[in-house]
């Protein structure tokens, strides 16, 4: 008898030990809960990518570079809580590759697409002989007639540095690497004497006259990017974008998404009201119903959210609202495992079993039903964390089976310790009274 | 058990409920949130004040757009996101925004929002709804091999998956008569109503098909000739008030959910009320009845 108590002791420390972690872990915010955009607010932007130009086998390796470029540039100390995923479209999976990138507290549109769309596009264009005075349009644009493409662009960069002409004057100095070296010695061997103009971010930048001088004035096989806009500061700029920025593929946006803070903070105070009371109602149904069992039935529920939060902590699962829902509804479904099984033990004393005999068998009678019905629920979840697509699908599946492996623990184990701990045997009215549900006599 | 004598005028009444639910959604259709068609996205930015959510949406109501999402931003701003606007629309919303004059606004920063999620997600969620219907099909039928007579256990997984079909239908009816009368639009959030009450109308029905198993084992191992309409009786007996009770603990929670939970699931908590109501009746009054007509049906053949 002892040992059953002690065990019963355990694990009700275990239980309060691991409610301190979650509690102390949030209000100390070392391990606070990973907090879903829809919760905490903030902005999700979607990009399509264009891979059209890279061989199959290199895909991969463009996209986790881009996904490492993105990655640094919206979250430069590594520290915010800024997600970026590469994903594929399509049903199964054979779409395009999407770039999402999710900003929490981030609700400012422009400022976001600021962080990531700062990519510099360089590039360098030949001007077509007979253009050179129809290099832009009436509103001052490039006119898109006058050039024709080189090649060299910031995919074929190598490094790109701050130096000083001999004037002075700040330039940002360009070395190409083998392809760029290589497209540029063409250039200097056949197109002497011709226009080549400097493209940033679509517009003229520079415009210099092939020959020895550029050769020499670019330090030999290399570009670079002077004119009068530039200062010490923006060459700087410029440089370190240059250098971080060459996207390996070309993204395009098309979707954003911002949620209000406000909202977002109301949703999940809401949430956990919610959460809350709906713990309370439950339990405060299973002691007027089910008396002494369902107090322990209400025990077990309590470290069954205990537990359930732990988790959400410890594998970082990305609290949404549609998860703080499944949360709720899986705190109402946990209860189910006790009930089958008060019901099945209320049986057994009625056929005339001991106390304890009755708990035995209404435990071991009620474990097919908990067991199939718990495997259906779960095989429910699994098909659709993996291809109910969104994440908020994936969210809710992940915390409704989760909910369902965490409740059929504690349902069974830690209420069956609690109930063979109190060791109540006697065959007084009072015991079996206590066992008692409902309105029903035994 | 009174239940399973009964049958006919409980299929009378599911048959009645089914057809409701069918002819709502012919004839109010589901409104398509933006999850499903895409939209746009604005900011809108007042230069004295903001209008309460309230009075915004009441404002944007009059021009006919009625499924706007309203997120406040910064202090006096919101960001609005609704299905995709027509040129007559568009040109209103300035004075609709701004309430008529009310509350002085400019509109910044319009974007579009993803349509193309929509079609992949809902073949994705059909996808998903077809494997979890196979899957569950081909689990009862192996979890219930051993009690292959008088009734097959595919039979078991079929009816399971006609009374899920009954579960699923009547909360999509009452989300059209629900769409039609407030406008409500289905999300993402609706289909994972739809798939919650699919995952607790099987979990259900397998707890009271299992009553049915054990009863046939004990009649079987102590030699008893019981008739089959008898033993599913009995079963049905035995498990009703684990039913209910689990499903008040559910419903209590869900009602919770509805009352103070958040804004944005509400329609959720609403949409798995009926379903898990339904799932509950289906899982008393329709699946083991279905299994003793078949049984019927079948000697009778």
């Amino acid at each position: 008898m002892w040992q059953k108590r002690l065990l019963a002791l355990l694990v009700l420390i275990v239980g309060a030990g691991i409610g301190w972690f979650v509690y102390s872990s949030q209000i100390g915010a070392w391990r606070p809960f990973q907090l879903g955009v829809d919760l905490v607010g903030g902005t999700e932007l979607t990009y399509t990518t264009d891979v059209s130009k890279l061989a199959p086998a290199d895909i991969k390796d463009a996209l986790d570079v881009l996904r490492e470029i993105i990655g640094h540039r919206v979250n430069p100390f590594g520290v915010a809580e800024s997600k970026v995923d590469i994903e594929r479209g399509g049903v199964f999976g054979q779409g395009d590759y999407r770039l999402r990138v999710i900003l929490p507290h981030v609700t400012d549109v422009q400022e976001a697409k600021k962080k990531i769309g700062a990519t510099p596009l360089l590039e360098f264009r030949l001007v077509k002989p007979g253009f050179e005075n129809k290099l832009t349009d009436e509103n001052g644009l490039p006119n898109p007639e006058a050039f024709e493409e080189t090649g060299l662009s910031g995919r074929t960069l190598l490094h790109a540095q701050v130096g000083f002409d001999q004037f002075s004057k700040p330039m940002v100095l360009l070395d190409f690497n083998s392809e760029g070296q290589a497209l540029y010695t063409k250039l200097l061997n056949e197109k002497m004497d011709r226009l080549l103009a400097t493209f940033l971010d679509g517009s003229i930048i520079e415009i210099a006259t092939i020959n020895p001088d550029h050769e020499r004035a670019t330090g030999g096989g290399g570009g670079q990017i002077s004119g009068g806009g530039i200062t010490p500061q923006s060459a700087k700029a410029l440089a370190t974008n240059l250098n971080l920025g060459a996207l390996p593929v070309p993204i395009q946006l098309i979707n954003t998404r911002t949620i209000g803070s406000a909202y977002g903070e109301q949703a999940l105070h809401s949430g956990v009201m919610a959460g809350l009371w709906g713990l309370a109602a439950v339990a405060m149904f299973m002691i007027l119903w089910y008396r002494l069992p369902g107090f322990l039935a209400a025990v077990a529920l309590l470290l069954y959210t205990i537990v359930v939060l732990a988790l959400f902590k410890l594998i970082s699962v990305n609290l949404t609202a549609a998860g703080i829902a499944a949360l709720i509804l899986s705190i109402g479904m946990a209860v189910d495992a006790n009930i089958l099984i008060f019901e099945r033990t209320k049986e057994e004393l009625r056929a005339g079993k001991s106390i304890s005999d009755a708990i035995h068998d209404g435990f071991s009678r009620a474990w097919p039903s908990i067991r199939d019905s718990n495997i259906s629920s779960i095989i429910t979840a699994t098909i659709l964390f993996y291809f109910g697509g969104t994440d908020l699908i994936k969210g809710f599946a992940l915390v409704f089976g989760l909910g369902v492996l965490v409740s059929m623990l504690t349902a069974i184990s830690v209420s069956r310790t609690f109930l063979l701990a109190l060791g109540i045997n006697a065959k007084t009215g009072f015991s079996r009274a206590l066992f008692g549900s409902g309105i029903t006599k035994l | 058990m009174i239940i399973v004598r009964h049958r006919n005028i409980f299929f009378g009444i599911t048959g009645v409920l089914i057809v409701l639910s069918i002819a709502a959604f012919f004839f109010y259709g589901l409104h398509l949130g933006v999850d499903f068609t895409g939209g746009t996205s604005i900011d809108v930015h007042y230069s004295v004040a903001r209008p309460s959510q309230a009075v915004l949406s009441e404002s944007l109501a009059t021009i006919g757009i009625h499924d706007a999402s309203l997120y406040e931003i910064g202090d006096n701003g919101y960001v609005m996101e609704s299905g995709t606007l027509s040129d007559g629309t568009q040109t209103l919303l300035p004075s609709a925004l701004s309430v008529g004059g009310e509350f002085p606004s400019t509109i910044e920063n319009p974007r579009n929002i993803l349509p193309s999620l929509g079609a992949e997600l809902r073949t994705k969620a059909l996808v998903a709804l077809g494997l979890v219907l196979l899957c569950i099909l081909l689990f009862i039928a192996f979890a219930f091999r051993k009690v292959s007579e008088p009734v097959s256990s595919w039979i078991y997984g079929l009816i399971a998956l006609v009374t899920l079909l009954h579960d699923v239908i009547i909360p999509i009816g009452f989300y059209a008569v629900l769409g039609h009368f407030t406008f409500a639009a289905i999300d993402t959030l609706f289909v994972t109503a739809i798939l919650t009450v699919l995952g607790f109308s099987i979990h259900d029905t397998i707890v009271v098909f299992d009553r049915v198993r054990e009863n046939l084992r004990v009649n079987h191992e102590r030699n008893r000739k019981e008739d089959f309409a008898e033993t599913a009786g009995r079963s049905l007996n035995q498990t009703f008030v684990r039913s209910i009770n689990t499903s008040l603990t559910v419903l209590a929670t869900l009602l919770v959910l509805f009352f103070i939970g958040p804004a944005s699931t509400r329609d959720f908590a609403l949409t798995l009320l009926v379903g898990i109501i339904a799932g509950t009746y289906s899982s008393i009054f329709l699946a083991t009845p279905l299994l003793v007509s078949f049984e019927k049906w079948r000697r009778n053949k």
